[in-house]
């Protein structure tokens, strides 16, 4: 009986061993998410991108401005003069917090007379401006301490924190673009993934090939229905985190929409590309999962900040749609960001568009000429 | 050249170092029920595919129609058919909305697709299966309804590769009774198969031996030329080598 089970445990290793695929799943999927969650789920980060902005520029401001940066976590990216150029940062994207030094630091604080520092953050994404706030307040109160130590009374900074965009920090603000980058991606790359590996499956994408229709017309004829569908539920996840969760669209509707648009051509492209290599549903859904999902729901920042990666996965991050797409929404929908200020994803997006059916009408022609 | 259906002169297809069709020769004539024999991997379906527009060719000339296979492939994909061994129908989709579909595809006028789904069930008794999804239909009514499919735009030749795999003698036998009437009305039947009765149905036939044509003719001839009684026994002297 043993020798039995033996043979059958056997020839069942025998088949895990022939198929890398099931292999990389076994071994690739708990190294990449013990490595993920490990990095990324923690309160730590670094080199975050903050604009300081020096009202008094006397030589302790410029020493809290050194003390601040010293400690490497973040990374001084502009010194504006005053505080309405934030507004243009955070839409782009490309500075998190604000620190406001008032005007007299130095005079003010040596007379004892308390001064208020203001950290203003991005809080769309809300957990990330929590913990730049927190880490701050803590770099400002050691700053204090350091000179307090032979003075009393002690000499007083006081700070003010204003969490822009979103200022109570509602989750809804961060899963909503999140979960549409999911949805659409999902939807889009699987399914059209999916469809164009069953007609390969089922025989009937060679009849479809000997039939007069050019091979263009074939796949956009498979993918249209899906943008129709993928559309509608982009326009419900809006719908519904406006009207139940009460996510704001400061931004305009139908740059919202065409950008939208935007990110589903790239999710189906992405489809597309899948389906060339695919011979099989099984296949296809296996590279989907591993290949989209799992990225698009780690990578994008709306799980994990992605500036508190380690410089791997923020590299790879790039290369993620889904990543620019709740950049853009999050701009254009809780910053009221027009498309001047989100132009760099924008483009990124487009590019991703044009390479991806390339690669894709490649292989095509490499199977069927 | 004007009467034959298909014409190839010299037909190589290469993949890197592998030849697996050696210039093969031969030409089909308008009406004919050509049997294109082979072992499993000697070749058959990459020749087809070239025929079909469907695989480039390394080397040689072929006309298809009327059409080269360099240069007409759009052409030839006009007027031509095809039934592929994988059943190649949509299991989820109706009888109805298949022969619409392909219609559809072959831009025929929606009249005619109306005429045509009428006539395609009517001839293969479909009725009560109409708007059932092919999924339902038992394996040789599938395989009729493929070649019924595979016909709808009135093409001058049909391939068909493999295309009663499964299924039982009688159920074979209708099968073949639709092949002899559309060559009947002149539609030129290209024909793969491993059944060595159904080669001896063919009007005539090749048989591919590791990409290379071994032997042509008519079954009588072959029977003859290697002093056996079948064509099983044609089939095993060449495929042994």
């Amino acid at each position: 009986m043993l020798r039995i089970f033996l043979a059958f445990v056997k020839k069942e290793t025998f088949h895990i061993l022939r198929d890398t695929r099931t292999l990389v799943i076994l071994f690739g999927m708990p190294i990449a998410l013990v490595l993920i969650f490990g990095y990324t789920v923690t309160n730590e980060f670094k080199d975050a991108s903050i604009s300081i902005i020096d009202q008094s520029k006397d030589n302790l401001s410029h020493e809290f401005v050194e003390h601040l940066t010293a400690s490497g976590h973040f990374q001084l990216t502009n010194l504006p003069n005053n505080i309405n150029s934030l507004d243009g940062e955070f839409k782009g994207g490309n500075v998190k917090m604000g620190i406001v030094i008032p005007p007299n630091f130095e005079k003010d604080f040596f007379k004892k007379t308390p001064v208020t520092i203001q950290l203003i953050t991005d809080a769309s994404e809300p957990n990330y401006a929590t913990t730049l706030t927190s880490y701050a307040s803590q770099m400002i109160f050691s700053f204090q301490k350091k000179y307090s130590k032979s003075a009393i009374p002690p000499y007083q900074i006081e700070t003010e924190i204003r969490m822009m965009y979103n200022p109570k920090l509602i989750g809804a603000y961060n899963f909503i673009p999140g979960v549409a980058a999911l949805i659409l991606m999902l939807i889009s790359a699987m399914m059209t993934s999916l469809t164009i590996a069953k007609e390969k499956e089922t025989g009937t994408m060679d009849l479809l090939l000997v039939s007069p229709l050019p091979p263009m017309l074939i796949i956009l004829g498979k993918i249209m229905p899906y943008v129709v569908l993928s559309f509608i539920d982009a326009v419900l996840v809006f719908a519904m985190g406006y009207y139940i969760f009460e996510v704001p669209i400061h931004g305009s509707l139908a740059l919202l929409l065409s950008l939208s648009l935007l990110y589903l051509t790239v999710a189906l492209a992405l489809g597309v590309l899948i389906s060339t290599k695919a011979a099989t549903q099984q296949a296809a859904m296996m590279v989907s999962l591993f290949t989209l999902m799992l990225p698009t729901m780690l990578l994008s920042g709306f799980m994990f900040p992605i500036a508190s990666m380690p410089w791997v996965l923020q590299y790879i991050s790039k290369i993620v749609p889904a990543n620019y797409f709740v950049q853009i929404q999050q701009a254009v929908m809780l910053k009221g960001a027009g498309w001047e200020s989100i132009s760099h994803p924008i483009l990124i997006l487009i590019i991703m568009v044009f390479v991806l059916f390339a690669a894709a009408w490649k292989n095509f022609k490499v199977i069927y000429k | 050249m004007e009467n034959n259906a298909i014409t190839a002169i010299g037909l190589t297809k290469k993949f890197g170092d592998f030849t697996a069709v050696n210039a093969i020769t031969f030409e089909v004539k308008k009406g004919e029920i050509f049997g294109f024999l082979g072992a499993n991997g000697a070749g058959k379906t990459t020749a087809i595919k070239m025929l079909i527009g469907l695989s480039r060719p390394t080397n040689g000339q072929a006309t298809v129609a009327g059409f080269d296979v360099f240069k007409q492939t759009n052409r030839i994909k006009e007027n031509i058919g095809y039934m592929s061994q994988k059943f190649s129908l949509y299991e989820d989709l109706t009888v109805k909305q298949n022969i619409n579909f392909y219609g559809g595809i072959y831009g025929l006028s929606r009249k005619k697709i109306i005429e045509k789904t009428a006539s395609i069930i009517e001839n293969l008794n479909l009725r009560s299966y109409a708007n059932k999804v092919v999924g339902d239909l038992p394996l040789g009514w599938k395989q009729r309804l493929s070649f019924a499919v595979a016909s709808v735009h009135d093409p001058k030749i049909i391939f068909l590769d493999e295309p009663t795999g499964g299924v039982d003698p009688a159920t074979r036998r209708q099968f073949w009774e639709m092949i002899y009437e559309a060559s009947n009305n002149g539609i030129t039947i290209f024909v793969t198969t491993h059944y060595m009765d159904e080669a001896e149905y063919c009007h005539r036939v090749s048989i591919m031996v590791d990409g290379k044509i071994e032997a042509l003719g008519t079954p009588r001839e072959l029977k003859e030329r290697f002093k056996v009684n079948s064509m099983d026994d044609v089939f095993i002297q060449l495929a042994r080598g």
